[in-house]
């Protein structure tokens, strides 16, 4: 007897032992904590400058992908987990200004910012970086076939594409969402069914997520046999920098003209209920910064939003920015996106 | 005679139901408290309940396909499942021959690795033109009964094996010797023997199968969706909480039902006094018995071996040249991330998490096992059945009750490192529990009854011979145990530093971006945890031994 309570006792200060030990940071070092989503990354001496300026550390919590990221921060708002989320994307900017989970910060850095990413006019989400979804292909397999690859949205549905396109499912990927986005854009609400409906004809191959599609379908990536991806404008350059060896062209092509990009913009605000609010504003001001804005490239492969920033080398040659993106407001977005999901499943699956 | 026995019986159940009170406690909050907090935040609006997610389930003709779905495909591949591992279960149970540990621990990696490189050992393995590049509907279905089969085929092996080997011999040859044949001694003596491991194990594949998520998700693509799919979907995406809630609750509730049942037909098990010897396994003689070995040799090395090789080489291949150029590239932060981990600390996060899973899934396992054994009656048929419901409860689910119900000191775990080990135990107590409750139930009370007249503790009566009769099951439990935690990934996603990512975590975390070299890098990673995978089930399986001579 006596040996199971000690056993149980033993097991339950385990427990709280453990649990503790982690909280204990008796400093007088002030943390700060940015919610964010997996595929969040910086590098750790730009990080280091704002710890270092403001006396304080800073922690991230990765919570899942970009949706599941913002659910968490709106289920937890009466206790926030953090004091900054970063990554809502103009596809969930509604929802997320919807909840109400964000303070507003007329930050100063806010000059220097891009006017055309600048969606929230009450400035709770402030733009930190943008990139354009869009069409890849393996230029080699198209060389190889004497084939001339895609040039805008409309090429997908001629017979010589046929069977060539893999897509992400957009109710499970957000670049599949962006691509549908696009073609919403593209085709207005009373035609994009009509074009997935010749995408079907044309043999369209339907992945749930982005690494499925590229890492397994896509001939330019791995052993795939679909030369044309839905990607970023930057994963050309993200090739050629990943490459290990130099290599002066990158072995994927992309099609961003003629309304063929989607731009995703990323967003950072304040959470409400945050106790250190002057810290936070800070963080706020230096995600908008030099340092920070710089960073982006290399590590999150998209662009940053501050106008002053030079482009790196590789992005230079690997990379491009169309002018003109598909548009749809974040209102329209939020207002009908389920419905939208919901008939292109219906009409794909 | 009467005092006797009420004597034993109340030395028996006492501390039995002590024991019950850890696993209860452990479910009720890290389980049922979280999954309680979001079902009622998920009902209730504007301080009214709200129950119009039922009613859209209910008429959604999308939602009952689905449901459909789940059991249909769960249904087929634990069958599969069983088909295909029950002849090597024969095998590995009745014959001694060299390399069988090495068999066993090849059969089992499969179970660790992530379903994203799972996807792309096929295809390197079936290339080109294989089955995973058909754009057919149909193959993909296929594929997902493929890769059921491949996650679970060690499940059955192991468990059922475990168990067979605990038949003695003299069993069987008395019914040799009273004239029977070899068809009859199997139908009518080791199968009725055999039968709570071969439910244990089915019920454990079928409930695996009917939650699967990652397979289906990655594998069966957008035209198949299981309840936990969907679930992921209106949980993540849609954000409809109320319809994600409906259909967890669902899903709760047919593994309930599921696992009544189970329990009900476990009743009826035959008792028997187990076997603790192994030296009465056979050395093949025969030519059909040496037939037997080898293609069940040559199966396991072709069906589990071969994805395993074509990963390694993935991870070996640069430019078409054998390189370690991949390996070499793990130690260097290139870009200088604030997540980049060395490769020392992701193996040593994972072994960590690995080792507090195992201990912690063991102490729960084998509480919950005595407690529902001691139970009679309708209260012991409730108790199993719960023990098993984290199986099968969508993760995103629990994730968001977590979120809003442990977020208050002293439970403010959300961001508690300690919360990978508890979801990790979670999923994989219940695989000790179902690992060792056929061995469990079989120990004829008699042998406990003699313990205690001989003036036995319970507890000196636990230790000197339940204990030894449930060892091998129990280190299948705990094997599996270890392995759940290191190949589990969406639990630790939840932790606040980069500094204690695991071996999962990396792999995704390359294959998040183009490039060949994070891809090569992945590739990498996921060897390095099978090879880890392997080397700890070597050092379990070896514990085992120290100090029980051929046991």
């Amino acid at each position: 007897m006596k040996k199971y309570i000690l056993a149980f006792f033993f097991v339950i200060s385990l427990l709280i032992f453990t649990g503790c030990s982690k909280n204990n940071s008796k400093n007088n070092v002030s943390t700060i904590t940015i919610m964010t989503h997996d595929s969040f990354n910086i590098s750790s001496e730009v990080i280091a400058i704002f710890e270092k300026k403001n006396n304080s550390k800073v922690k991230f919590l990765k919570s899942g992908d970009a949706g599941e990221a913002l659910n968490k921060a709106i289920l937890s708002r009466n206790n926030p987990m953090a004091d900054i989320f970063y990554g809502v994307d103009n596809t969930f900017l509604s929802r997320a200004i919807n909840e109400d989970i964000f303070l507003p910060y007329n930050s100063p850095m806010l000059r220097i910012i891009d006017d055309q990413l600048k969606l929230d006019s009450g400035n709770r989400l402030v733009p930190v970086d943008y990139g354009d979804v869009c069409i890849n292909y393996d230029k080699k397999w198209f060389k190889n076939k004497n084939l001339k690859p895609p040039e805008k949205l409309e090429d997908l549905v001629n017979p010589e594409f046929k069977g060539l396109l893999v897509v992400q499912n957009p109710a499970t990927s957000s670049p599949g969402l962006a691509f549908l986005l696009t073609s919403i854009a593209k085709f207005g609400e009373d035609g994009y069914l009509e074009f997935w409906e010749k995408l079907k004809k044309n043999n369209v191959f339907i992945t749930n997520g982005w690494k499925e599609a590229y890492w397994g379908k896509f001939s330019g990536a791995s052993k795939g046999d679909k030369p044309i991806v839905i990607s970023y404008a930057s994963s050309p350059a993200a090739e050629v920098y990943f490459a290990k060896e130099k290599i002066t062209e990158a072995p994927t092509g992309i099609v961003t003209e003629q309304g063929s990009a989607f731009r995703q913009i990323e967003f950072a605000g304040i959470l409400k209920g945050t106790k250190n609010i002057k810290l936070a504003q800070k963080f706020i001001d230096f995600l908008l910064s030099k340092d920070f804005q710089q960073d982006i490239f290399l590590q999150m492969f998209v662009f940053p939003s501050n106008k002053n920033v030079k482009l790196p080398e590789v992005f230079k040659n690997h990379a491009f920015i169309t002018e003109k993106p598909a548009f749809l407001s974040p209102e329209i977005i939020s207002e009908k996106r389920d419905k939208w999901i919901e008939q292109w499943m219906e009409l794909i699956l | 005679m009467d005092g006797i026995n009420s004597l034993i019986k109340k030395h028996k159940i006492f501390p039995a139901i002590i024991l019950g009170i850890i696993p209860i406690l452990f479910l009720s909050i890290f389980y049922f408290y979280p999954l309680l907090g979001i079902f009622i935040k998920s009902f209730l609006s504007k301080g009214l309940f709200d129950f119009s997610g039922f009613s859209k389930v209910y008429n959604s003709h999308r939602i009952a396909k689905i449901i459909w779905f789940t059991f249909y495909q769960a249904g087929i591949s634990s069958i599969l499942t069983m088909m295909v591992a029950l002849p090597c279960a024969f095998v590995i149970s009745n014959f001694e021959f060299k390399g069988k540990k090495l068999i066993m621990i090849i059969a089992t990696i499969p179970f660790v690795l992530p379903t994203i490189v799972v996807a792309a050992a096929f295809q390197a393995l079936l290339g080109n033109n294989g089955l995973i590049n058909s754009i057919n509907i149909e193959n993909s279905l296929y594929l997902i009964f493929f890769a059921h089969v491949f996650y679970n085929f060690s499940v059955v092996l192991r468990i059922t094996s475990s168990f067979w080997s605990y038949i003695q011999r003299e069993i069987t040859e008395a019914g040799y010797m009273l004239c029977a044949t070899p068809f009859q001694v199997f139908y009518k003596i080791t199968l009725p023997l055999l039968r709570p491991a071969l439910s244990a194990c089915f019920i454990l594949v079928f409930i695996f199968c009917f939650s699967s998520f990652g397979v289906v998700l990655i594998l069966g693509g957008p035209g198949f969706s299981t309840i936990e799919v969907e679930i992921y979907r209106q949980a993540a995406h849609v954000f409809n909480l109320s319809v994600a809630s409906v259909l967890s609750l669902i899903q709760i509730v047919f593994t309930f039902i599921m696992m009544c049942l189970y329990t009900h037909f476990q009743k009826k098990a035959v008792k028997f006094l187990p076997g603790s010897q192994l030296v009465f396994l056979k050395k093949p003689t025969s030519f059909p018995e040496k037939l037997m070995i080898w293609s069940c040799i040559i199966f396991i090395l072709i069906f589990c071996f071969s994805p395993i090789i074509a990963l390694i080489i993935k991870s070996l291949l640069f430019k078409n040249t054998f390189s370690l150029v991949f390996y070499k590239e793990l130690f260097i932060n290139a870009r200088n991330s604030i997540f980049y981990i060395p490769p020392k600390a992701f193996i040593t996060n994972s072994l960590i998490y690995g080792v507090i899973t195992l201990v912690s899934a063991i102490i729960l396992g084998v509480c919950a096992g005595f407690f529902v054994k001691s139970l009679k009656g309708k209260i012991g048929g409730v108790f199993d059945p719960l023990f098993m419901l984290p199986i099968s409860t969508s993760a995103v689910t629990l994730g968001f009750g977590i979120i809003i119900t442990l977020d208050k000191p002293p439970l403010n775990l959300r961001t508690s490192l300690i919360l990978v080990p508890i979801a990790h135990t979670l999923v994989a107590f219940p695989f000790v529990l179902r690992s060792i409750m056929p061995a469990l139930i079989s120990i004829p009370n008699s042998l406990k009854n003699a313990a205690s007249l001989l003036g036995a503790s319970p507890f000196i009566s636990w230790l000197c011979v339940d204990l030894p009769i449930i060892k091998r099951s129990l280190t299948v439990g705990a094997l599996f145990a270890f392995t759940i935690s290191l190949g589990e990934f969406g639990a630790t996603l939840f932790t606040a530093n980069p500094e204690f990512s695991t071996m999962p975590i990396a792999i995704y975390k390359f294959l998040s971006q183009p490039g060949i070299m994070n891809y090569g890098q992945a590739m990498a990673v996921s060897s390095i945890l099978m090879l880890v995978t392997g080397c700890g089930f070597f050092i379990i399986e070896n514990i085992r031994n120290i100090g029980h001579e051929g046991f």
